[in-house]
């Protein structure tokens, strides 16, 4: 059972890469058109050293920003979550905040803090990825059912009460749903910052500086390592998930 | 006159955005101690309302709801409550959803004794054996045993229960009846039952009041003589019969399906009392 789940993901990812290379070299595409699998092997090779410090860069600024965004995004849904008034006045406005394609914003904030490239690349992560934790948060406390409320109230529950023993474990569920997410969303946030920064640093940058050598399979091979690191956030929220709300899960 | 829970002409009226929503309009309901009232009303006409106010959820607008003789102006850790929906958190075991009061309520317990009264209080409604099973592993009418027990845990003066066997097939809700029976002989209790159900009122309760159509007034009160054990071919005999037919009557005409008079004089002798006539006689 457990080597099948180690096993089965695994060979999916070998057939995955033998089918692209057999693409590659039945289309007979040159590696600036498409990189190969085997084009990518001598690019790590090369800079396996500014990967390893690229890919702490960009995962450590895109962690930051996610953490930045749980705590915020929490507040924000609690506030909406428990007041109808704030509710009202605040959903418009973060609606309207999330539609703005995070693209138009990226070049913006670069200019507002310039030379500030951590901040600007935490800050970019944390913009893109807190909105669906506030709106989960502010959904899963707003549509709590009031008998819920009522068996602790009726006890003399304080709202802190209700809110650690009742409402955040029952909301749960949805935070890590859209901690999912966000997770993405943050990474693609730092990388858009990375990659629009003049003198950037992190993945998106050393992504930027193949583009500008004309070395394509650098390109192919960080967004390689971005998919890898992708996956790698994901489960961690996966695993935290089993964890903390693993009870949600009713499949047998 | 030894009431444990006194409402006397009781004013309420929700905030609503078309404006004020009068529920409850000249509610007198008396209960003493020991005392077992079932309460039922057309839908919507103010029944959960009033647990809300014996709970301390609700303050009216006007007359007083008194537990002990003194006036309720919050929710005091006294009462327990089981709803229609059981509301047991899933994240918990069986036995930690029966202790959740303990850990809000100041108690004397400690974990281990307040472990042992859950477990007590899971045998007692027969659900001995399912204290670390999760919620989602116990059938419908298994949850509102389950919730039953949370309320009773801390050992509420009050206990109010709103439609909790509601939702239950047929055959489940008897059997519920007769748990309910043998958990008021061993945990005493004051209680105050919410339902649509007229052979449940009968069967559990000691008094039957019925409420009008909304806003809601006391309507009209009915004495079950005889408390204790009751059988549930105690629910087929003529008096019984009799019983019903008199509060299917008043619920007719508390829906406003015919006027009072129409068909009351064609009525047996019947054991129940307009409200306005003995209010504050409620056993004999
Ligand atoms: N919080 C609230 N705000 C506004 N109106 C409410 C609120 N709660 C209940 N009402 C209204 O008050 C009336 C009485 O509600 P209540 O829940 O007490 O009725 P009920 O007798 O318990 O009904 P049912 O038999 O369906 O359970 C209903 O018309 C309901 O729509
Ligand atoms: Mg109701």
């Amino acid at each position: 059972m457990k080597s099948r789940q180690i096993l089965v993901p695994l060979a999916a990812v070998a057939i995955f890469l033998i089918l692209w290379e057999a693409l590659v070299l039945v289309m007979g595409w040159p590696n600036y058109k498409m990189a190969s699998p085997s084009d990518l092997i001598p690019a790590y090779e090369k800079y396996w050293s500014l990967f390893l410090v690229m890919g702490w860069q960009t995962l450590w600024r895109t962690i930051v920003g996610l953490v930045l965004a749980v705590i915020f995004g929490v507040a924000l849904g609690m506030v909406m979550g428990f007041s109808r008034t704030m509710r009202d006045a605040l959903y418009p406005l973060l609606v309207g905040f999330n539609a703005v394609p995070k693209a138009t914003v990226v070049p913006i904030v670069a200019l507002m803090f310039v030379g500030w490239h951590d901040f600007n690349t935490v800050l970019i992560a944390f913009i893109i990825s807190f909105f669906p934790i506030a709106v989960s948060v502010s959904i899963g406390l707003s549509t709590l059912e009031p008998e819920y409320r009522d068996i602790l109230r009726s006890l003399g529950a304080s709202q802190s009460q209700v809110f650690w023993k009742i409402a955040l474990p029952k909301t749960l569920p949805e935070f890590f749903g859209a901690l999912k997410v966000a997770v993405t969303l943050a990474f693609i946030g730092t990388n858009l910052m990375e990659i629009v920064s003049p003198h950037g640093r992190g993945l998106g940058a050393l992504f930027d500086s193949g583009k500008t050598n004309s070395d394509y399979p650098l390109m192919f091979a960080v967004l390689i390592a971005l998919a890898f690191l992708g996956i790698v956030l994901y489960y961690v929220v996966v695993a935290l998930e089993k964890i903390f709300a693993g009870w949600a899960d009713r499949t047998v | 006159m030894d009431n444990l829970i006194n409402i006397k002409g009781v004013r309420h009226a929700y905030h609503t955005a078309t404006g004020p929503l009068p529920v409850l309009d000249g509610l007198d309901v008396q209960v003493p101690e020991g005392g077992f009232v079932a309460v039922v009303g057309p839908s919507g006409c103010g029944k959960s309302t009033l647990t809300r106010l014996i709970a301390g959820l609700l303050i009216p607008d006007e007359g007083t709801v008194q537990v002990h003789g003194s006036r309720i102006t919050g929710p005091r850790s006294n009462v327990g409550m089981a709803f229609q929906n059981p509301v047991l958190l899933e994240w918990r075991t069986i036995l930690e959803n029966v202790m959740l009061p303990l850990e809000i309520v100041p108690t004397k317990l400690s974990k281990a004794e307040g472990q042992a009264r859950a477990r007590k209080l899971l045998a007692l409604v027969g659900l001995e054996g399912f204290e670390a099973k999760r919620p989602s592993e116990l059938s419908g009418g298994m949850k509102q045993r389950a919730s039953l027990c949370r309320a009773l845990i801390h050992k509420p003066e009050v206990l109010i229960l709103d439609e909790p066997f509601g939702a239950l097939d047929a055959f489940t809700r008897e059997d519920l009846w007769q748990t309910m029976h043998k958990v008021k002989a061993e945990e005493p209790f004051t209680g105050v039952l919410i339902t649509h159900d007229l052979r449940e009122s009968i069967f559990l309760a000691d008094q039957v009041v019925v409420l009008s159509g909304r806003p809601a007034r006391t309507q009209f009160v009915m004495d079950i003589p005889g408390t204790g054990l009751r059988t549930l071919d105690d629910l087929y005999t003529p008096v019984a019969a009799e019983r019903l037919n008199v509060l299917r009557h008043q619920i007719e005409v508390a829906q406003g399906r015919v006027p009072a008079a129409a068909v009351g004089p064609d009525l047996p002798e019947g054991p129940g009392r307009p409200a306005n006539e003995t209010v504050t006689g409620p056993l004999s």
